[in-house]
């Protein structure tokens, strides 16, 4: 592919010009408008699946109290509660939300280059989202087969759901997935082709590398959850034997003969652990900005940084099978797998020890999604960590299939991209609304969530080196748990509920202050990025005024030495930064700042 | 997996590989780097749906990879007993080379604003593509009418399934085609159809590519 | 400031969880102590860490907080900083792995002689086979699973002849012998899981999947199915014994090999008629059930699920429990019928007797019944008509009964035996009926099947 001047490329992207209320808000093809949509839409069913999560633990705390909470129902909800949460939740708020709002504003473009197709991606992820919540509704409900959907089980009777529910399950997937990819394409592309003058790759926000990673890898990695979708569809329907061998079912033997339940897990995690990074890239980026715009400095490291998410993204391909170590895999796989799955803890520990010493030497501001940002570098050191465990393969022989599992992945995947969701939804919600939030009520959201997720989780790990294991209506009475973890499960239940009822104080404050919140102003954390420099707040449709912005400089520019303010906006040409009053004489060049670094000297770099 | 693997692999290497080349050796918060202040280095100026296109192709390779890994996975297990291939699709594998030549015919034409041709090419290239979907129902119903269902054996299952995932995607293919061809019927002058025939020229080259590997595995197991 | 606190607060106390809480590993019980000390290891290593990060990362809050005038370091990277954090890390990810995969080989790598035992799972109960005398198994087709033969052997196969059968979710082990486990499933996927051995393994139909371990305390251990099998998952339990290897031999001895049992000749029914003279008196000539005397319908009833019964009776399993008032009185009854003949003939003679549904004696809500039988049906059979190979028949049955039995077994009147998994399983399925009202309900929708 070949390059040239930005200046060449004359011809400015033509808007498609909303005019009545319906295609300004409903039927849009603003870029902004969408992911407000896609954000609305995920965190409805999040608060679905949230309800169906303290459902769980009412049963799991208190078993033989809530009658109307049978096996059946249990399972429904386990299931339910992870593919929502997993993919309708946070894969959609990541990238059709967060991804929406900020590629065209970060990169400095006036919206996504296929808007249209973005504004079907919206309504094809709605349909998606109303066919699983259908599966409610239908004789025999959702299914019950787990979030993995294992077959044989996921289409036997057995499983609740295995009639319909598993059905809607397959196809709300299909959808999510078209809905995804037709997004996708929009990310990548707008990322590749639509960047303003001057923002070159490396001058992107970390945001949008994380996001950028994560779309490349969702769209490489979501065909496998396809393929499993259809096959297991015509298992299912049809009668084929992909995945289902011989077996018995309900007392008779099946017609099916053959078949390899193993093949759906490896197509399974092929698309399940790319997925992780899915949802855990973009909260890397996103809370990479955050600490370094609330800690005034540079983010640190920024191309280890960038690397180490092309690291990570790439890996995440060959480290699938680390959940399958007790699935009756070929077991010399385990050497492979455990290798790779522990060599991409460096990587995610570089990106750990960078936001750390981001902080180092910083002037931090304790603001609200500082706070969050924070707290996610403690909750996600915790759940890495423990992801070690799991990744080692022998010490994954115990702890696998039991509540260690459960603990590990709400603390990585739960509550870390969480953190991140809430700490940017503080972060950008001047900039989408114009208005400041409440800051004590995000304060008090904050605490509660980030200790009461810690008292969930933390203990939970302990009831899994016990051995008990996870997915299990009721433990019943066995010899080796002791009386003691029936008490520990209901304080986490306890915590659990406080947790949840906590989320409505943010949705409370986040609809209240859109009204009775303080005008923010157009740039109130100080922050060099394009999107906090649009004309108009929030931006309006087109995003920029007559002329796009010009870009001079990367994302970081914080604190930058002889510069009056900590702060210099990606737009802004060196010679219109204002010095420091006794630094004008000596340094009336802000670009060659660069030797503050460590940078000269040989470094091994390849030249071009 | 490793058809996937090694598909994947090129994929990421490509994407790493190209980023890596953007970001190597730069130090981003040197803001007078000359060669940075190049406006729009690193900038690809092809058409967002040249690289929509090349984007969906990579995402459609991954799709069918997958499915590959599947079948060689699903082959190795004991019940797996080949079908025989209709000979037919030798013809509709022929038939399908010539669409993609036509293809290849009328973007040389569009190049040089030959209208005629381009209205000729457009129309061979999606009769071709027509016969050739055609010829793989026809190909399905003779396999039926021998007795390979789909049910009967995962070799069956895989090819009715790879076999209709590929119409499908040609089908989709049709799609474009047919506004383009309508546009150019109507009257629409060569310029404003020459991306959308260049993007028909690709995605059917790249979809002739797919067949011929889905064929080449079909007949080799 | 606050928050670095919290930090501190948090690092210190999810310290003092780990040492001091009273949860930690259950007591192991096999040879796979390296496995505890390769977790040892992970701790240590990763514990440092998660200190070291986070008192680092609070000490930069406070110390770097904002102050007026302050101003934040420019230093955008530092080359050598990065590049030892990376070496650091790598080493330690390194003495992490490394215990991890010799471990692992050693997993993976069967010992010779290892004693072998094949784990069958079916939803939601366990069985065993022994290789037998032969020390080889037959071979399994999974076309062949029936009530007669329930593992699905292949009956001419020569090797499967001495197969020793363990139709029951007790195992027993010898102790200090390596034992390998061969895993099979006949549904589903399942795991095999005894949290003091540590290892587990999947099931998976289709396949047979393995593991080992050599137990090292003389005890009984609970099996616990860990991978999701569908609505009884969490009732799916087994147990291992773990034997001196002497009392292991005998237990081997005791049990009937296949050939053994497809030898055995079929219930005489006129033998059986005798017999039932006995049992004619309380459940009725007809085997109809007398509500008055406390007996429940026995004709109709699965054969299979008769014959475990009476062996429950027989063997204590069932009916030792002081509060079973009835199961108390049936107990001595049972052991009129000694031997196995005997009892096969009996159940003939039932399988002969006229079927005709038990009257309706139990009223309820048979609407919200419905709702609630959808996890019994699972089992039970949607009409109630019990599934071959795993639970019995229930409509059309003396509806008082199942009404007592329900509330015995959620009592743990029944099924309280730990050796009695079925009873055990059906125990914790109960649990889904809150109350005596449900049971009615549930009873009264029985009813009407």
């Amino acid at each position: 592919m070949a390059y040239v001047a930005i200046a060449d490329r004359d011809h400015e992207q033509e808007l498609h010009d909303p005019t009545t209320f319906i295609t300004k808000y409903i039927w849009s093809q603003d870029h902004k408008v969408i992911a407000i949509q896609y954000s609305i839409t995920a965190m409805f069913v999040g608060l679905v699946a949230l309800g169906l999560s303290a459902m769980m633990r009412l049963q799991l705390g208190f078993p033989d109290s809530f009658s109307f909470i049978t096996p059946t129902d249990y399972y429904q909800f386990i299931t339910m509660h992870g593919m929502i949460m997993v993919i309708f939740l946070l894969t959609a708020l990541f990238l059709g939300g967060f991804g929406n709002y900020l590629i065209p504003l970060m990169i400095g473009s006036r919206d996504m280059v296929f808007p249209y197709m973005n504004m079907m991606s919206y309504w094809v992820y709605l349909v998606s989202v109303i066919v699983l919540l259908a599966s409610f509704f239908v004789p025999g409900g959702a299914t019950g087969a787990g979030w993995t959907l294992y077959p044989p089980q996921a289409i036997l009777p057995g499983t609740p759901g295995s009639e319909l529910g598993i059905l809607l399950m397959l196809v709300a997937l299909a959808l999510f997935i078209v809905a995804f990819t037709m997004g996708g394409l929009n990310y990548v592309t707008t990322i590749l082709q639509a960047r303003t003058r001057g923002m070159t790759l490396m001058r992107m926000p970390l945001s949008l590398w994380g996001i950028f990673m994560a779309t490349i890898l969702g769209l490489l990695a979501f065909p496998a959850l396809f393929v499993s979708a259809v096959m297991m569809t015509l298992d299912k329907v049809a009668g084929t034997s992909f995945f289902m061998p011989a077996i018995l079912s309900m007392g008779e033997t099946m017609d099916h003969e053959g078949g390899s339940p193993i093949l759906f897990q490896h197509l399974f995690w092929f698309f399940g652990h790319p997925e992780v990074y899915i949802v855990a890239l973009p909260a890397f980026g996103l809370v990479s900005d955050l600490l370094s715009t609330h800690a005034r400095k540079a983010i640190f490291g920024y191309r280890m940084m960038v690397w180490a998410i092309l690291a990570i993204g790439g890996l995440s391909f060959i480290v699938w099978a680390h959940h399958m170590y007790v699935s009756g895999m070929n077991p010399y796989f385990g050497f492979f797998f455990a290798t790779t799955t522990l060599i991409i803890a460096v990587p995610t520990a570089i990106k750990v020890y960078n936001w750390v010493l981001t902080l180092w030497q910083g002037n931090i501001r304790m603001t609200v999604p500082m706070l969050f940002a924070i707290g996610f570098i403690f909750t996600f050191t915790h759940g890495g960590l423990t992801g070690i465990f799991l990744g080692n393969v022998v010490v994954d022989l115990p702890l696998s299939d039991t509540y260690f599992v459960v603990a590990h992945f709400h603390m990585v995947m739960g509550v870390s991209p969480i953190l991140v969701v809430f700490g940017s939804i503080y972060h950008w919600y001047p900039k989408i609304t114009g208005k400041m939030f409440n800051q004590t009520l995000g304060k008090l959201h904050f605490w509660i969530t980030f200790l009461g997720t810690y008292a969930i989780y933390l203990p939970m790990h302990y009831l899994g080196f016990l051995g008990v294991p996870r997915r299990y209506y009721a433990m019943g009475d066995t010899e080796f748990m002791p009386e003691s973890a029936f008490t520990l499960n209901q304080g986490i239940t306890i915590s659990a509920l406080i947790v949840g009822a906590a989320q409505f104080i943010f949705l409370y404050n986040i609809i209240v202050s859109l009204k009775k919140g303080k005008d923010a102003g157009s740039n109130p954390w100080e922050a060099t990025t394009l999107e906090w420099q649009t004309p108009d707040t929030p931006p309006k449709h087109g995003n920029w005024g007559p002329e796009l912005p010009v870009v001079h400089r990367w994302a970081y520019d914080y604190s930058v030495p002889g510069c009056r303010d900590d702060f210099i906006p990606q737009n802004m040409a060196p010679d219109d930064v204002p010095m420091a009053a006794d630094s004008v004489s000596q340094s009336p060049d802000v670009g060659t700042h660069g030797s503050e670094g460590e940078t000269d000297g040989p470094d091994g770099e390849p030249v071009a | 997996m490793t058809i996937t693997l090694v598909l994947l692999g090129i994929i990421m290497a490509t994407v790493i590989g190209w980023l890596l080349r953007q970001t190597l050796n730069t130090e981003p918060w040197d803001a007078l780097d000359p060669a940075e202040n190049q406006p729009g280095r690193g900038v690809i100026t092809a058409p967002p749906s040249k690289i929509g296109l090349m984007t969906f192709i990579a995402v459609v390779t991954s799709l069918f990879a997958l499915f590959l890994s599947a079948y060689m996975m699903r082959m190795q297990l004991g019940d797996w007993r080949p079908l025989p291939e209709p000979d037919l699709l030798w013809l509709n594998t022929a038939v399908l080379v010539l669409a993609s030549f036509a293809f290849q015919m009328t973007r040389r034409a569009v190049t040089r604003g030959q209208l005629q041709t381009v209205k000729t090419g457009l129309i061979a290239g999606g009769v071709c593509t027509a016969l050739f979907l055609i010829g793989q129902l026809v190909a399905w119903q003779q396999l039926g009418a021998t007795g390979y269902f789909i049910t009967g054996n995962p070799a069956n299952a895989f090819f009715y399934l790879l076999t209709a995932l590929h119409g499908l995607h040609l089908l989709g293919g049709m799609w474009v085609w047919g506004r383009t061809t309508t546009r150019v019927l109507k009257g629409a002058d060569v310029e404003s159809v020459r991306l959308s025939v260049e993007l028909c020229t690709v995605y059917w080259h790249y979809l002739l590519l797919v067949w011929i590997g889905l064929f080449g595995l079909l007949l080799s197991t | 400031m606050p928050l670095a606190i919290a930090l501190i607060v948090l690092v210190v106390g999810s310290l003092l969880f780990h040492f001091l809480s009273p949860w930690t590993f259950t007591p192991i019980a096999s040879n796979w102590g390296m496995i505890d000390a390769t977790i040892n290891i992970t701790f240590w290593v990763t514990g440092v860490v998660f200190v070291a990060v986070n008192i680092f990362m609070a000490y930069a809050i406070i110390r770097f907080r904002h102050r007026d005038g302050a101003r934040a370091k420019y230093e955008p990277e530092n080359k050598k900083l990065e590049l030892w954090l990376t070496v650091i890390t790598t080493i330690g990810v390194a003495a992490m792995l490394a215990p991890g995969l010799f471990v692992w080989a050693k997993f993976v790598n069967v010992p010779e002689g290892a004693t072998e035992i094949e784990a069958v799972g079916q939803q939601w109960q366990w069985s065993y086979r022994l290789p037998g005398e032969d020390g080889t198994f037959g071979t399994i087709d999974a076309k062949l699973y029936s009530v007669e033969n329930p593992f699905g052997i292949v009956p001419d196969d020569p090797n499967g002849q001495d197969d020793v059968l363990i139709d029951d979710a007790v195992v027993h082990i010898p102790l200090g012998e390596p034992v390998l486990f061969w895993l099979r499933s006949k549904d589903v996927l399942h795991n095999f899981t005894v949290a003091q051995f540590r290892v587990k393994m999947d099931l998976v139909p289709g396949l047979v999947t393995y593991m080992w371990l050599e137990p090292t305390k003389v005890g009984e251990y609970e099996v616990l199915c860990e991978e999701l099998c569908g609505v009884a998952h969490h009732a799916m339990r087994g147990r291992v014994v773990v034997d001196e290897p002497e009392d292991y031999q005998a237990w081997v001895n005791s049990q009937p090999t296949f050939a053994e049992i497809q030898a055995r000749p079929a219930g005489d029914p006129v033998l059986g008629a005798a017999s039932y003279a006995v049992c004619a008196a309380c459940h009725g000539a007809q085997g109809e059930g007398i509500q008055a005397l406390n007996a429940p319908k026995l004709s109709g009833q699965d054969p299979r699920y008769l014959k475990k019964q009476l062996r429950k009776y027989q063997t204590g399993l069932r009916g030792a429990h002081e509060d079973d008032t009835y199961g108390r009185q049936m107990a001595p009854m049972a052991s009129t019928l000694p031997t196995e003949a005997m009892i096969d003939n009996v159940i003939a003679y039932i399988g002969t007797l006229s079927d005709t549904d038990a009257p309706a004696t139990v009223t309820g809500d048979a609407e919200h019944g419905a709702e609630l039988y959808t996890v019994c049906s699972n089992c039970h059979g949607k009409d109630g008509q019990g599934i071959k190979m795993n639970a019995p028949r229930q409509a059309g049955m003396s509806d008082w009964y199942l009404l007592r039995q329900l509330e015995n077994f959620k009592a743990g009147i029944r099924g309280g035996h730990p050796a009695d998994l079925r009873g055990k399983q059906m125990g914790l399925m109960s649990q889904t009926l809150h109350d005596e009202q449900a049971m009615k309900d549930v009873v009264a929708y029985i009813n009407t099947l």
